[in-house]
This record gives structure tokens, sequence and C-alpha cells, in this order.
């Protein structure tokens, strides 16, 4: 069975000769709709006004800002450890890989090491993160499409990883775990106990996952050949993460710019061909295969040692030696009131996370607190393609396409 | 020196006033005027081959005669190498060349810094605020004389540090 780019069949009435149509005169306008901001397809509030003809879409025009925080302005008054919990709101699905991408846009202004160890369970909390990510993308795109059952199925796996944090943290989704310099706590061997399990329990279930989907008429239908992007267009559009690789590109800052523990994992980057939405669904599905490969092999490889850097005019000392130690104390108290003072300078640092690339863009002018911060978030660039790629589908394809992206517009807004 | 910068220096001998490299990151300064073409030798050189824009944003100086300052960054997913690309803008004459004719993706971009810094980007398609509501006439929030607490409503609540002790 071929499926064709759906956009190729929109029938229009010569304006010249309606009546070569054999159709009576009909009078023929544009109808505007607006889709939002209170829908539940929309992944949180987000108006889209829809210029109409017939049922197919001829313009969107998105407009946003309803979840506008000013997290960028926020970030100027306060300390850069102070700014690790305003990541957390950012992307509020997956909040480990947003503090992951700020700590490491400020260790690259500070030039600090993190210890190996901390690498590696950076590596295994992010990729568990990205499981999190792609389950909860996984349901909700299907349940906007219709299929209710995959929804279920995905958050009841997702629940396992999500107490998971709980017991890492003691938060399931405002996490705020990773530190500059490190991470907050090593994992204890109950923890590595039962994500062990979990990754001997999972990749079944993504095959359960699958069999709803890849041979059902209506997800196929309502997927294949919807919403394509060139590849050309999308690099153009800036595009990143699942969206950019179903186009056929295989940018993944993982593979470009190894960071972390990855360059000592094995893993493949799973790249698409048509750049439609079943693509980017397929791109998704094989990622969670890829991250239970990462994770199994950083429990592997991963050696004893610290899990903080120990430069104490930067990173926070234990927690144990703050509540007996004096000294530790007040190490603990200037670094958040006053902070560390950063070096003059400006740094750029991506990080893929699993919506695509998250980077950090931090002007310091020396002192505690970021002069300028700014955030480039994947969603809100995806958002930026959204006309282009809606133009000529139907409108239930709409939900379809900003669901396509796994937008969160908690990150879209900031 | 980074060969990127380095090849830039050659091929421009006016518009570029500063080179400079930091933590591994290549940030060139143009002047204003020469900006768009500077932006399609990154863009169209084989050498460069910058097809990938990565954000756009700005940086206010308020003390200095150029206020703001507007940061590119863009990417080469062929050549695999990454530039800053700055210019310097005055408060009074806020206007810079859109660069949405070059990268698609700029067409938000600019637009938020449009709506945050209050720049202008020449030929840019539909220059609007994003972010901040259309009707909103309170000024540009990431300015540096924009109170963090926010304007005009806001000033009436009670704050708790305004409540006499």
């Amino acid at each position: 069975m071929a499926f064709e780019d759906q956009r190729t069949t929109v029938y229009k009435i010569d304006p010249e000769h309606p009546e070569s149509e054999s159709l009576p005169t009909l009078r023929t306008e544009e109808l505007l709709l607006n889709l939002g901001p209170q829908h539940p397809s929309t992944h949180g509030v987000l108006k889209v006004i829809l210029e109409l003809e017939g049922e197919r879409l001829v313009k969107s025009t998105p407009v946003m800002g309803y979840l506008h925080r000013g997290v960028e302005k926020l970030a100027e008054d306060g300390t850069y450890h102070q700014f690790i919990p305003h990541t957390d709101r950012l992307d509020y699905v997956c909040a480990m890989y947003n503090n992951f991408a700020y700590c490491r846009a400020v260790e690259k202004l500070l030039n600090l090491q993190v210890p190996e160890r901390a690498e590696y369970l950076r590596t295994i909390v992010a990729e568990v993160q990205r499981i999190i990510g792609h389950q909860f993308w996984l349901g909700a795109q299907a349940l906007d499409i219709g299929a209710m059952t995959v929804f279920f199925y995905c958050f009841r796996d997702r629940e396992i990883l999500l107490d998971w944090f709980n017991e890492l943290c003691g938060a399931r989704l405002t996490t705020s775990w990773y530190r500059i310099g490190g991470v907050e706590r090593d994992l204890t061997p109950s923890l590595i106990d039962k994500l062990k399990q979990f990754l001997d329990y999972f990749p079944p279930k993504i095959d359960e996952y699958q069999v709803f989907l890849e041979k059902n008429r209506i997800w196929l239908g309502r997927t294949k050949g919807v919403a394509v992007i060139s590849a050309e267009d999308a690099v153009s559009f800036g595009l990143s993460g699942p969206v950019l690789r179903g186009s056929g590109v295989d940018y993944d800052l993982r593979k470009y710019e190894p960071y972390s523990a990855y360059p000592k994992c094995e893993f493949s980057v799973p790249v698409g061909k048509n750049g439609d939405t079943y693509d980017r669904y397929w791109i998704r599905v094989m990622e969670l295969y890829e991250s239970v490969k990462i994770i199994r092999q950083c429990l592997d490889q991963m050696q004893e040692g610290p899990v903080m850097a120990d430069v104490p005019s930067v990173t926070l000392p234990p927690k144990e030696r703050v509540f007996t130690n004096l000294e530790a104390m007040i190490q603990q108290f200037k670094l958040f009131s006053q902070g560390f003072d950063a070096p003059p300078g400006e740094v750029y640092c991506g990080t893929e996370a699993h919506k695509g690339e998250l980077g950090f863009y931090i002007v310091s002018t020396g002192g505690g607190k970021p002069y300028r911060l700014k955030i480039r978030a994947p969603s809100f660039i995806h958002m930026g393609a959204f006309d282009h790629m809606s133009r000529g589908y139907m409108i239930s394809d709409a939900c379809t396409i900003f669901g396509s992206y796994d937008i969160v517009m908690g990150e879209c807004d900031r | 020196m980074h060969p990127l910068l380095q090849r830039i220096q050659q091929t421009f001998s006016v518009g570029v006033t500063g080179l400079a490299e930091w933590r591994g990151d290549a940030a060139v300064t143009v002047s204003r005027n020469m900006l768009h073409e500077v932006a399609q030798f990154l863009r169209n050189d084989p050498g460069m081959d910058f097809d990938y824009i990565v954000h756009v944003s700005s940086v206010d100086w308020p003390d200095d005669e150029e206020r703001f300052e507007v940061v590119w960054e863009f990417y080469s997913i062929r050549k695999r190498h990454r530039i800053r690309l700055k210019t310097r803008v005055p408060e009074s004459d806020c206007v810079v060349d859109s660069l949405t004719d070059l990268w698609k993706g700029a067409d938000f971009m600019e637009r938020e810094v449009f709506d945050m810094m209050g720049i202008r980007f020449r030929n840019h398609p539909d220059l609007r605020r994003i972010l901040m509501p259309d009707d909103y006439t309170e000024g540009y929030p990431l300015r540096k004389d924009f109170p963090l607490r926010g304007k005009g409503w806001r000033d009436t609540f009670d704050f708790l540090d305004e409540v006499p002790r």
C-alpha cells in the first residue's frame, strides 16, 4: 500500500468558469477558525488561527505566550545555582534534561570538569528521562489521533520510572537532581536493582506499543504522508531532534558533539526518509530501544568514584557535611545567596534533549548572576514551521502536526 | 586563530569589527550595514556552509553608546562547525536587517527578539509580538530598565516588602 503526500488532492472551483464543474454557482469564502486556547490536544494553552478553505488549511497562525512567565528575566535576578529549579518548569514533562542542558552550559562557562562517575549517572538519568518523554509523547499523540489504549500502556510503564525518580530525588516531575559540577546524590543499590529490572521488563513492552499502532489502519492513514517536510526546509527552519531526523538528516548532538558518557557508549541514531508524522513516530520508538541500550552500557561501565567535582568555590558541599560541619554550611549558604564568581564571557551550549536541541546561551560579566540567559527551546522553534507544514492538510491534521513536534507549552513560551 | 575567523578576516576588509574565540566558541562582530552581506557569505560560501540556524538573541548594554547587541548562532550540519554572529545597534535607531530570506527559522526567533528587546528587523515578513499580547504597551521586558516585577497595573499590587512593619 503506497502512501502519497496527502496534500496532492486539493479541489478548487475555478472562479472564472464555475459552471465548468457542472455545479450550481456557489459563493466561496475563507473561514477563520480558532483552535484553542483551551483544546484537549493542544498540549497546553496554545491558540492557532486557522484559515480554511472547506476543510483544508490555507494558512495557520500560532498565537503563543499564554504560559509566558519571563524565565529569562528571572534568570538575571538569581544566582547560577538558584536557576536550576526554574529549568524544571520549562519542559515540565522532562525536567531532568533541562537541568542537564543548563548545568552543561554553566560548566562550559566555568570550564569545569565533571567526575567520571557523575558523567555516567547523568547519562543514565538523561536516558531514563528520554524514555519517559517518548512514552508520554506516544501516549498523547495516539490519544490525539483517537487510539486510546496505547495511552494507558505508555502511562503504566511511565509510572514505574516516575516512582524511580521519586526514590532518586524525592520528586516525580520537578526533579532538580543535576548540580553544577555533578549530581546531587549517587544511585543507591536499590535504585540500580530497580533500573535493571525495568530494563529487562521494558523492551517487550515497546513491541507491545507497536502492535497497537503498526497495523492499525487509522493510525497509518492519519500519520503516513501527513505533515511532510523536506530535509532542506527542516534544516532551514532550525528543526531538531526526531522532527529533523524524520526528514533524513542525522543531526544528533550526542553524535555530532559528543558529551558526557555518550562517546563511550555504542548506539545508533535512527533516521527516517519520508519526513512525515509516521517517520517521526518510528524514530521515537526506535530511540526507546537505543536508550535501553545506552543505560545498560553505562551501568556496566560505571566505576566507583565521586559524583561531584571538588571545586569548593563553585560546587556545593555534600549534604551530610552541611548538616554536621559549620564551614560546609557557610559554603552552601554563600554559594546560594551570593553565587560563585563566573568569568566574564559568553558561551552557547546545546544538548540533545528528547524534543530536540535544547540550548542555553549565557552572557556573563563576572559575578554570581548571569547577565543574560537565553534559552533555545526546541518547541518554540518547531512552532515556527507549523504554518509551512500544515498548509493543504485537513483541520483534524492540525492536532497531529503539533502533536508530532512533541510540543510542551511551558518550554515554548518560557 | 580559529580557521573560520581567519577566513572571514581575509574575505572582509571592512565591516568586521571584532573576532573572538572563547571556550571553543568562535564569534564575529560586524557593523550593522555589513550584516546581511556577511550572513549571506556564511550561508552560501562552500567553506562556511552554515545551513542551520540555532538561535537569535539579544543583549542589552545600557551604558554603551550602541546599546543593543543582536546575536545569531549558526551551525553547519555538513561541516559540523558553529559560529556566532553579532552586531550592535543604538537605541535611537533599533533596526537591523532580517535574515529570514536566508534561514526560514529566523522568522519566529527574530519576532521573539523584537517582542522582548524592541529591536526591529528590516524586511521581516510579519514583525509582531509573539509571546506578549499584541496590545501590550508597557515596553520590552528583557531590557535592563524594565523592572523584574513588571510595569503598569502590577504597580498597584501590595508586595510584601511594601507593607509597613
